[in-house]
């Protein structure tokens, strides 16, 4: 009986050692050299592996990375100017610094501004629902509200407000890497720098149809007026296809337009309360 | 006999054929009409008038868009109010000529008697001209451009004409009701297509639950060379073009191919009557027979009406909505499209408004997959919707879906049908199927 045993523990014993010998050689023979530099970057990455970068996750970005040397067009959207500093820093290279981004809804068509014409009972998905027609409410361009930003944001930065039914981004959890705006198949969701202070303006509405079309589907939508056009005094508004939109590049948060929109659809995120809304034009003309 | 059909999944839907009984009506006509420029497959056609001018009917007012494209008579006599967009039936902006409707003013070269005019005098040429002519698409769904199919590209040849009178789908009874009551004219146009394609054989495939409609066609098709009704046994979705060559002549298309490579083209039998119109009479493609429907409605009808008019004008001539209708439907329940917009203009190959109610419309909750594999044994195209539906849910699949063969879906729904766990499957493949397939056409030809 115990020689039955030892002889098994024996016999198991020499298999496992002789099989680790066979590993060790092979392990060794077939060896992947890889730049120690990667794992370096990596571990110095977000690891969220969202694809913001456009790469498929964070390992796929430091390998790139490392290959290019740090030179080219590499850019985390998550980490921001700091990380890539830092990954810079370690391959002793310059980060060239970008304006942080953050993700808005280009719809404000909440339940009580655009009726629902009709109620959509089939998957519950923004891409499905596109394919099959314009969408519950009278709005054929706005959010419709399923969720498909929702299911791709890693950073759990989004919601569907359940009254409005509009999709909501938490300006403080978005790290701007845009997979949200790359999901929506209305392009509702813009990305846009981030501003001082978080403060931007923007025409929340993508609807193209004309004034009296987009009036009749929703209260608060984009006429294409033109008022905001004329009333700004840095030529960032621009009309087209109906709908305003404001570039970024030359807006100087003056908020004019905002004040001038007779619809409300642009909207003046992250400034003060309104006492201050007023004084602002003023301290403009000092 | 065991009766024919094909080999290839399936599945047996209730038919529902409740509205067979009713005799072909004519509906009055509207006051305003709104004619679509995107109602066949294809480019869209092009308006040929403009704001003000007087049409009659059968004048040709837009042209086609392209090759694949189909020119479009006026249905109706009156004065062009405006050409602009519109709102179709699923809420998209279309073009659309709106018409306001004076009178029932024909062009003269028209021939509007009764009387059926069995001579063939025009060469297949001619045929074909007069085809594209009269604006004639295929009026079993897809609209396809008519003249197009007939004319079989380079390098193939057709060997016989195949009638489709399947009508497959649960509820509608608009091709039964041609098939009874307009036999011979449809056996005409077989005679007419089967002279351009310069084939001498031609089969008409009938499903079993039509027992009038194929003896009405066998009566018509005896006095006829060549021509054979073959009755089908009934299962969905035997109306495809795919599934119908290989029921009547048990071939298949290949994957990527055209139904041509087998030799067969494949024509409705609502084309086959307007074809004989067209060629025969002159008459332009401008008006189809509509089968309004549903459990809930007083009246089962079918309508014969002129293209353009709105859906709510077909509800109404109806009876009108009851009030527990909740769902209203262009064509089958299986394929036809949810309407949000019963202002909507009816098109050249609208089949049927089918209402229906909020009990008959319930979505049962979705749960897990427990792979039965029922979806993949329904599949006509022996594809695997359980694996294309993971697929797509994951997204950025679009390598396996093509190695999947997502292509080749017939968006039949037979595997939502099936499903016993209730699960999307169409819905979530159709969208990644047409990403797949752009995927696929923006890559440079070899």
């Amino acid at each position: 009986m115990t020689t039955t045993i030892l002889y098994t523990v024996l016999c198991l014993v020499a298999l496992g050692l002789l099989f680790a010998v066979v590993l060790y050689l092979v392990a060794q023979k077939f060896k992947v050299e890889e730049d120690p530099r990667i794992d370096t970057v990596e571990s110095l990455l977000p690891g969220a592996n969202c694809g913001g970068c456009g790469n498929a996750g964070c390992r796929a970005f430091a390998e790139k990375f490392v290959k290019a040397d740090g030179e080219g067009d590499f850019f985390c959207p998550v980490g921001g100017n700091e990380t890539m500093k830092k990954i810079a820093g370690a391959l002793g290279k310059e980060a060239v610094e970008k304006v942080p981004m953050a993700a808005i809804v280009r719809c404000q068509g909440t339940a009580d501004k655009c009726a629902r014409t009709n109620r959509y009972d089939g998957y519950a998905s923004c891409k499905v629902a596109a394919a099959l027609y314009s969408g519950e409410t009278g709005c054929r361009w706005g959010c419709i509200g399923l969720g498909d930003c929702l299911e791709v944001c890693q950073f759990g930065g989004i919601r569907i407000d359940p009254r409005s039914g509009v999709a909501d981004i938490n300006a403080d959890m978005c790290t701007g890497c845009g997979s949200c705006a790359k999901v929506c198949p209305r392009g509702v969701i813009e990305m846009r720098p981030k501003g001082p202070k978080g403060r931007r303006v923007f025409v929340s509405c993508v609807n193209r149809d004309k004034g009296a079309l987009t009036r009749k589907a929703c209260t608060i939508g984009c006429i294409g007026c033109g008022k905001c056009e004329k009333v700004c005094p840095f030529g960032a508004v621009h009309v087209e296809n109906n709908v305003a939109y404001i570039d970024f590049t030359k807006c100087k948060l003056c908020r004019k337009c905002v004040d001038e929109c007779p619809t409300h659809a642009i909207v003046a995120a992250n400034f003060p309360p309104k006492p201050q809304q007023v004084a602002q034009p003023n301290t403009e003309k000092q | 006999m065991k009766l024919k059909t094909f080999k290839m999944g399936g599945v047996h839907p209730d038919d529902s054929k409740i509205s067979s009984g009713a005799a072909i009506e004519e509906l009055p006509l509207p006051q305003t009409a709104y004619i679509s420029m995107a109602q066949h497959l294809g480019a869209p056609a092009v308006p040929a008038v403009q704001k003000g001018d007087s049409v009659k009917v059968g004048q040709l007012i837009a042209t086609a868009g392209g090759f694949v494209s189909a020119v479009i008579r006026s249905p109706f006599s009156g004065t062009v109010k405006a050409v602009e967009p519109r709102a179709d039936l699923a809420g998209n902006m279309v073009p659309h000529i709106i018409i306001d409707v004076e009178g029932d003013e024909w062009l003269p070269e028209i021939d509007r008697t009764p009387d059926i005019r069995r001579e063939i005098t025009a060469t297949p040429g001619e045929i074909l001209a007069k085809i594209q002519d009269a604006g004639v698409v295929g009026l079993g769904g897809a609209a396809f451009p008519t003249h197009v199919k007939l004319a079989p590209p380079k390098g193939k040849t057709a060997e016989c004409l195949i009638l489709n009178g399947t009508e497959c789908e649960p509820f509608l009874t608009s091709d039964d009701r041609i098939m009874r009551e307009r036999p011979e004219e449809i056996i005409l146009g077989a005679v007419i297509m089967m002279k351009a394609l310069g084939v001498d054989k031609c089969y008409v495939g009938i499903e079993e639950n039509k027992p009038e409609a194929i003896a009405a066609m066998k009566g018509a098709a005896a006095g006829y060379a060549g021509v054979k009704v073959v009755p089908l046994r009934k299962k969905y979705p035997q109306g495809g073009e795919k599934q119908l060559i290989d029921a009547i002549i048990r071939r298949r298309v290949p994957s990527m191919g055209l139904p041509i490579d087998t030799g067969a083209v494949v024509q409705n039998v609502g084309t086959s009557l307007a074809v004989y119109e067209a060629v025969q009479k002159n008459k332009p493609l401008i008006d189809n027979t509509i089968t309004v429907t549903g459990k809930c409605l007083g009246s089962q009808r079918n309508f014969k009406t002129r293209v353009g008019c709105t859906y709510a004008q077909l509800l109404e001539a109806a009876g009108g909505a009851p009030e527990n209708a909740a769902k209203f439907i262009s064509g089958g329940p299986m394929m036809g499209k949810a309407i949000v917009n019963l202002e909507a203009a009816t098109q050249k190959a609208t089949s049927a408004l089918l209402v229906l109610t909020e009990e008959e419309t319930l979505r049962k909750p979705e749960s897990n997959c427990i792979r039965c594999g029922k979806c993949a044994d329904a599949c006509p195209m022996g594809l695997q919707p359980f694996l294309l539906s993971k697929y797509a849910r994951a997204g950025k699949h679009q390598d396996e879906l093509e190695e999947e063969k997502v292509f080749d879906c017939i968006e039949c729904g037979c595997c939502l049908y099936t499903c016993p766990a209730n699960i999307p499957l169409l819905d979530v493949i159709r969208p990644a199927k047409a990403e797949v397939i752009k995927i696929m056409r923006s890559r440079p030809k070899q």
